[in-house]
């Protein structure tokens, strides 16, 4: 079984068509990566897994979605349940009006968990995941609005982890942050690979190829080549993946 | 049977979602009340008669046509101060001024005069056009009273309308060799035009009820003709109403009167309000389609 | 163009000016209408007397001098028509012409008499000592708890109990308006779909557009009776009848502020707490609503200002009894109010007229920094 799977995934927003007939699987502790140029249907393709595509209107979608096996628009499934386990990070750090402590803590919360204890051991550990305990122990309590940008980014993947997520969705993570930034995150994908089954979009070809086990190249709504991603960066099969890989266009 | 989390988040929530559309509709249900019970007691004394005819026996027969007409007055008059002043200041502030600490200034003053409660406004009135300026109580001076008053309304909302248009109309206009000013007469404002008026509208329906600040600048108590120019006073409804209810010669025979001026009084407001909603949807559509 | 974008600043400075011109001259000037005078025997020690003691004296709750500073001595109270009491009309004359005389004379023969008469009757000889007056304190004015601007010799300007009165029927108005203003605000920004929205905005702008007398005169015919019979009230017109008014017609500022707070809450808040399987009422209750509280707080404070300047509704419904209010039962009486209801019989530059003034400018400056303090709050929240 694979950890995630679509099967003939047709999004129509209103009348326009943005995803067309897409089937993908994904392996448990592997990392995919979405590339494509802009308005290709990448992040839409990504907000299917965590339902988040639900908050638009007119939103029609139809095929199917499955993580563990699991048809996730089914109807027994309920959407929170669903996104407690579908963790996801976005594209500018977005943390809570909140002290650093509340946000990781926010997730366990609002899932009705008030151990105090618990709450604290989980709070450090997905800190310590995120490779920030080291630079925020002594401040806590301090807002998160204080940190860094880059710092800000791994609190939110702290505060994604939190709630235990066997899946991490990243919609380009680190488009908003500086190179060193932006490298510490790269090692930090390495790292959560071993617990977690990573999807990220991004913009920068290169990320793709440093942080990815596969990648996926989407045009127009469609899925144009899937694959181990050192074969799609050194011998695509599609022309067009050829092109945009090496900068023809996008 | 223990209840999931889940299942409690979501009892929590659709209960509180029904607390917050059962709070949300009581808004609707008062307004929908002080209409219903207005119209119920109102409409049996609404007749031409009663909207042509002089009040008689100390305002507890007759009709309130003097109270019509001082209204129409205070709105023509405050309309022909307001709607210049409103709109150059606004274009002022929009298209010419640049953003610097005087624009900033202007922009604070305007929310401050909206701020201003209306009865300063009558006090202000009384002390510099009665008195200062000897206009004493005469429809000149209320009408710059109520005109002051809603000058923030209509900067406001004709800046709303000359933000709205686009700049790239201002450049192509000016790329062609117009100046500023024909660019502003010519293009934008022929665009803003529609909402312009939709602030105009609005400040009719306020002054129309507006009765603190014409309480000692132009209103009468008892004047059953109709004013001979611009330094007579006037009735005026929303006066008028107040008098009758409160200290009338017989409170108790003028209620029907009173029921009837009342919606007299609303009705204006409402298709006031009413026709610059549907200005808005208009012609907002054709403004955002270019 | 560039006079008539100045002419909301001239506006303002001209309200500030003129207010601020009539309003000081109360301080000016002692609590007793020009043209008349306060005399007392010769012998008298007392040197100076305010208002409030002046008021006393008139109304007998003080009776003896020895409380004002003098010797111990029984205080005489003299008006004008008490004349008749000591002489017969023979001996003031057939047109009173003695008049002014016998009232020094009067004053001179008894030493613990006070009198107040028209400055006019001031003979050249005058026989008792013309006491100077204190002007009226602006903390006595701030700090009176009467309030009778009509009182002879000395009309009272104690502004305390309506300034309390404005601030209590505010409170109790954003008291009851802040919640059904806050939960229709998220409930037009956050649940409402936009069929139910667009049913909403217009009528809450409709709400704003009633007039305030028609507001008054609802309250009047159908709050006021439900107040009385449901509290068993001698009268329903109260603060709480006030309260209830102005709550409504605050409504719509509240709504309107609060919902643009709401708005202002990035999307990716928002996102961020449902992908964390947050519900969406705990996103309103735990991110929403918090990130937008300063925006609730200005809306909040913006509505008291409303509601502290609102005139005609309250002068209808609130009772208008300028005394300090106990209860939220009992009636009240605010500072616009008192300005429409005594404006139009005060003469032009006495006393009560420009005490009336100075209410007008505590009032101006009540709302102005409750306008100040709204904007100042909002966008303290935008820097940051």
């Amino acid at each position: 079984m694979h950890k995630i799977e679509t099967k003939e995934i047709n999004l129509h927003y209103g009348n326009f068509h943005a995803l067309k007939g897409i089937n993908l699987v994904a392996k448990e502790n592997t990392v995919t990566a979405l590339i494509g140029p802009s308005g290709c249907g990448k992040s839409t393709y990504l907000r299917l897994f965590n339902r988040m595509n639900d908050l638009i209107d007119n939103v029609e979608i139809s095929g199917q979605v499955l993580v563990d096996g699991e048809d996730i628009y089914g109807r027994k499934v309920q959407v929170d349940d669903l996104r407690k386990k579908v963790g996801m990070v976005f594209q500018k750090p977005n943390p809570f009006p909140k002290s650093i402590y509340e946000n990781v803590a926010y997730g366990l919360r609002v899932n009705g968990i008030n151990d105090k204890k618990f709450i604290e051991e989980r709070v450090v550990s997905s800190l310590e995941q995120a490779a920030l305990w080291e630079e925020v122990k002594d401040k806590l309590n301090k807002s998160a609005f204080e940190l860094s940008g880059g710092q800000q980014q791994r609190l939110c993947i702290a505060r994604a982890l939190a709630v235990q997520p066997s899946v991490l969705l990243m919609d380009e993570p680190a488009s908003a942050l500086d190179p060193l930034s932006t490298s510490k995150i790269e090692e930090l994908i390495h790292t959560l690979k071993k617990d977690y089954t990573i999807i990220i979009v991004t913009h920068n070809m290169q990320q793709a190829g440093r942080v990815s086990d596969y990648t996926a190249f989407f045009y127009m709504g469609t899925l144009v080549e899937f694959n181990e991603t050192k074969i799609i960066f050194t011998n695509p099969k599609n022309i067009q993946t050829q092109n945009y890989i090496t900068g023809r266009f996008g | 049977m223990k209840i999931s989390i889940n299942q409690r988040k979501r009892y929590t929530q659709n209960i509180a979602f029904w607390i917050f559309r059962l709070l949300s509709f009581m808004v609707v249900a008062i307004l929908f009340i002080i209409l219903c019970f207005l119209i119920y007691n109102g409409i049996k004394v609404i007749s031409w008669d009663f909207l042509t005819q002089m009040p008689e026996d100390g305002m507890t027969k007759g009709g309130i046509y003097p109270a019509i007409i001082g209204t129409l007055c205070l709105i023509a008059g405050s309309m022909v101060f307001a709607f210049p002043v409103g709109v150059l200041s606004a274009i002022y502030m929009n298209e010419y001024a640049s953003d610097g600490w005087i624009k900033k200034l202007l922009n604070q003053m305007t929310s401050n005069l909206a701020g201003i409660p209306s009865i300063v406004f009558g006090l202000f009135g009384m002390a510099l056009f009665v008195n200062k300026f000897g206009f004493g109580d005469s429809i000149l001076a209320g009408s710059l009273t109520l005109g002051l008053m809603v000058l923030p309304v209509i900067i406001r909302t004709t800046e709303e309308a000359l933000k709205a248009v686009n700049d790239t109309f201002r450049h192509a206009s000016l790329a062609l060799g117009s100046s500023k000013w024909q660019t502003t007469r010519r293009v934008v404002l022929p665009m803003a035009f529609p909402n312009i008026i939709t602030g105009v509208i609005l400040s009719i329906g306020r002054v129309s009820g507006e009765t603190a600040p014409i309480l000692f600048t132009v209103a009468a108590y008892f004047l059953p003709r109709l004013p001979h120019g611009i330094f007579d006073q006037v009735m005026a409804l929303p006066y008028h109403l107040y008098v009758i209810i409160t200290s009338g010669t017989n409170i108790e025979e003028s209620r029907p009167i009173a029921y009837g001026t009342a919606l007299v009084l609303i009705t204006i407001v409402l298709i006031m309000n009413l026709i610059a909603n549907a200005f808005r949807r208009y012609f907002g559509k054709k403004v955002k389609m270019n | 163009m560039r006079i008539s974008a100045l002419v909301t600043s001239i506006t303002i400075i001209m309200i500030v000016f003129f207010l601020f011109r009539e309003g000081v001259g109360i301080f000016k000037s002692p609590s007793v209408e020009k043209g008349y005078v306060i005399a007392v025997n010769k012998s008298n020690a007392v040197e100076t007397l305010n208002s409030t003691q002046l008021k006393n004296i008139y109304d007998q709750e003080i009776t003896n001098w020895k409380t004002l500073g003098g010797k111990s001595q029984e205080i005489t109270v003299f008006r004008v028509e008490d004349i008749t009491n000591y002489y017969s009309e023979e001996e003031l004359g057939a047109n009173m012409e003695y008049l002014p005389a016998k009232i020094s004379e009067v004053l001179a023969k008894t030493p613990g008499m006070i009198a107040f008469f028209p400055s006019t009757y001031l003979v050249k000889n005058f026989k008792g000592k013309v006491l100077p007056l204190k002007n009226i304190s602006v903390a006595n004015f701030l700090g009176g708890t009467e309030w009778f601007p009509t009182a002879q010799p000395s009309a009272q300007f104690g502004a305390w109990p309506l300034i309390l009165g404005t601030l209590y029927v505010s409170l109790i108005a954003i008291l009851l308006a802040l919640p059904l203003g806050l939960a229709t605000a998220v409930y037009l920004a956050e649940i409402a779909d936009k069929r139910t929205r667009n049913f909403l905005k217009p009528v809450i702008e409709l709400l704003a557009g009633i007039p305030s007398v028609v507001y008054g005169f609802f309250g009047l015919v159908v709050i006021v009776p439900i107040l009385k019979n449901t509290f068993h009230l001698d009268s329903g017109q109260s603060g709480l009848a006030g309260g209830i008014l102005l709550a409504i017609m605050a409504l719509p500022t509240i709504i309107t502020v609060s919902e643009d707070a709401l708005h202002n809450t990035p999307n990716a808040m928002r996102e961020a707490s449902l992908a964390m399987g947050a519900s969406k009422w705990q996103t309103i209750c735990r991110i929403v609503v918090p990130y937008s509280s300063s925006g609730i707080t200005a809306a909040a404070i913006l509505g008291i200002g409303r509601a502290m300047g609102e005139t005609m509704a309250v002068l209808m419904v609130t009772g208008n009894a300028a005394v300090v209010p106990h209860s939220i039962f009992e009636p009240l009486r605010t500072i616009p109010a008192t300005i429409a209801a005594e404006l139009g019989e005060a003469p032009q530059g006495g006393l009560h007229y420009q005490a009336l003034f100075t209410l007008g400018c505590i009032l101006f400056i009540m709302t102005v920094s409750a306008n100040l303090m709204a904007g100042y709050i909002s966008k303290k929240k935008r820097l940051a």
